[in-house]
């Protein structure tokens, strides 16, 4: 082998070692940092939904202590059996199937984590994630109910790739505060929240769509369904007792 | 000194990434709705770009000729992605909304066209000074289309409200046909000011 050759293997070998040191010195260094955010901001959309007011007046979002402290002073996680909506006792978030962690649909679960919200020892919300086909992308969000499993407390939508301005909007204050005080249950019946194009007007049961994102309106519309029915199971009992 | 000046300068308009150069447009394109993420954008360009023209320049005299593009690929790979690790850890709302187009920084032809055209040839500080020229050159651009998009597309100005509650936003600015027209009118302007023409 000519000595040419020789010099440019050692050297794509030299450069090659020296960038995976330092992507992979990077990475691990960053790592705990990266989950932290991550788990953070899922936190605090968990807040949000609960109508916990988490950024202050000039729109900064609350610190990292004072969203732990509202977790541990009203919050606790139960696990939903899906087919009957019994409670697992005993059981942690830690005890779901690491596919069903991430899944995209109410559909692909069978357990359901549920967030239950305490003032001095007695339950006053609810709150569970919802998730689903937008138009682009998996809208990922939480959805709170009060004390009598009847009346939306807040919805928040945090993650989504929707097109920015459209259906993007789905995150935005506008679109999300409408949902608080809508009536999911009324004389024994499951009223799904629809999102309709136009005004909603005084519709309990009903929001406003966004201009220009019908089809992200409409997949929000489906998830919001689907999860509603499969945590009712839960909250049927909650009504009944 | 005087050359100096010239390779800071140029960049910025006779010789623009976007405007005269037409490169670095998808990004251009993709993430400037709003001021703040283009801010961020135009920082992690700038760095890349200035850190891979000085690397390159260092390398330059030991770089083999036929892996050349292979090496300069690899350096620019390995810090857009510790870029976007810093992001993730450190400005995680911002990083969110950039969502690919940080990694993307990967294949903008600016970082590729500058290793190329000017840090193989000439030593480190007057690469680290285009580099440098360059980012500015691509972030005024950037900024001045996000500036027009976010106040015609949501009536704000990185994040704050300016106009009043009553004008509604005009949502093809959002959009990236919005950006295409904004970018199209800027780069006609900024070629009539200067005089500079395709002839053929």
């Amino acid at each position: 082998m000519p000595r040419d050759d020789l010099k440019t293997i050692g050297f794509a070998a030299v450069i090659c070692v020296v960038c995976s040191l330092l992507l992979s010195t990077t990475a691990s260094t960053l790592r705990e940092r990266q989950a932290m955010n991550v788990e953070l901001d899922r936190k605090i959309n968990v807040l949000k939904a609960f109508g916990v007011p988490v950024e202050d007046k000039e729109g900064k979002t609350i610190a990292a202590d004072e969203v732990e402290r509202y977790f541990s002073d009203h919050i606790s996680e139960i696990l939903l059996e899906k087919a009957t909506g019994n409670v697992l006792e005993g059981k942690t978030s830690a005890d779901i199937p690491k596919d069903e962690r991430k899944a995209k649909k109410v559909a692909d679960k069978t357990i359901l984590p549920l967030y239950v919200w305490k003032d001095d020892g007695k339950t006053t919300k609810y709150a569970f994630p919802v998730s689903g086909q937008g138009l682009w992308s998996t809208i990922y969000g939480y959805c709170a109910l009060d004390s009598s499993a009847k009346e939306v407390v807040g919805v928040t939508f945090y993650d989504h790739a929707e097109t920015p301005g459209l259906g993007g909007e789905c995150s935005a204050e506008w679109f999300q505060s409408q949902f608080s005080g809508k009536i999911i249950w009324a004389d024994g019946t499951l009223y799904p929240i629809t999102v309709v194009k136009g005004d909603a007007g005084d519709n309990p049961h009903a929001v406003d769509g966004i201009t220009g994102a019908t089809m992200t309106g409409n997949g929000i519309q489906i998830f919001l369904r689907n999860d509603l029915e499969a945590y009712d199971k839960y909250f049927s009992k909650v009504r009944g007792g | 000194m005087a050359k100096a000046k010239q390779i800071i300068l140029d960049p910025l308009s006779d010789n623009n990434p976007i405007t005269i150069q037409v490169l670095g447009i998808c990004s251009a394109l993709a993430v400037t709705v709003k001021l703040e993420t283009a801010a961020v954008m135009c920082l992690a360009l700038t760095s890349v770009l200035v850190l891979s023209n000085v690397i390159i320049s260092l390398l330059r005299k030991a770089i083999p000729a036929k892996i050349r593009m292979i090496v300069e690929m690899c350096v620019i790979a390995t810090l857009v992605i510790i870029a976007d690790q810093l992001l993730k850890a450190y400005l995680f709302d911002v990083s969110r909304q950039l969502s690919v187009f940080v990694g993307l920084i990967i294949t903008n032809c600016i970082v590729m066209g500058r290793a190329e055209a000017f840090a193989l040839q000439n030593p480190p500080l007057p690469s680290l000074l285009d580099g440098l020229g360059n980012g500015l050159g691509y972030s005024v651009i950037l900024i001045s289309v996000a500036t027009i998009r976010e106040l015609i597309g949501s009536g704000a100005l990185y994040g704050v409200r300016v106009l009043p509650e009553s004008y509604m936003g005009n949502g093809l600015a959002m959009l990236a046909p919005g950006a295409f027209i904004i970018i199209g009118l800027l780069i006609w302007a900024q070629r009539t000011a200067i005089k500079k023409f395709e002839t053929d």
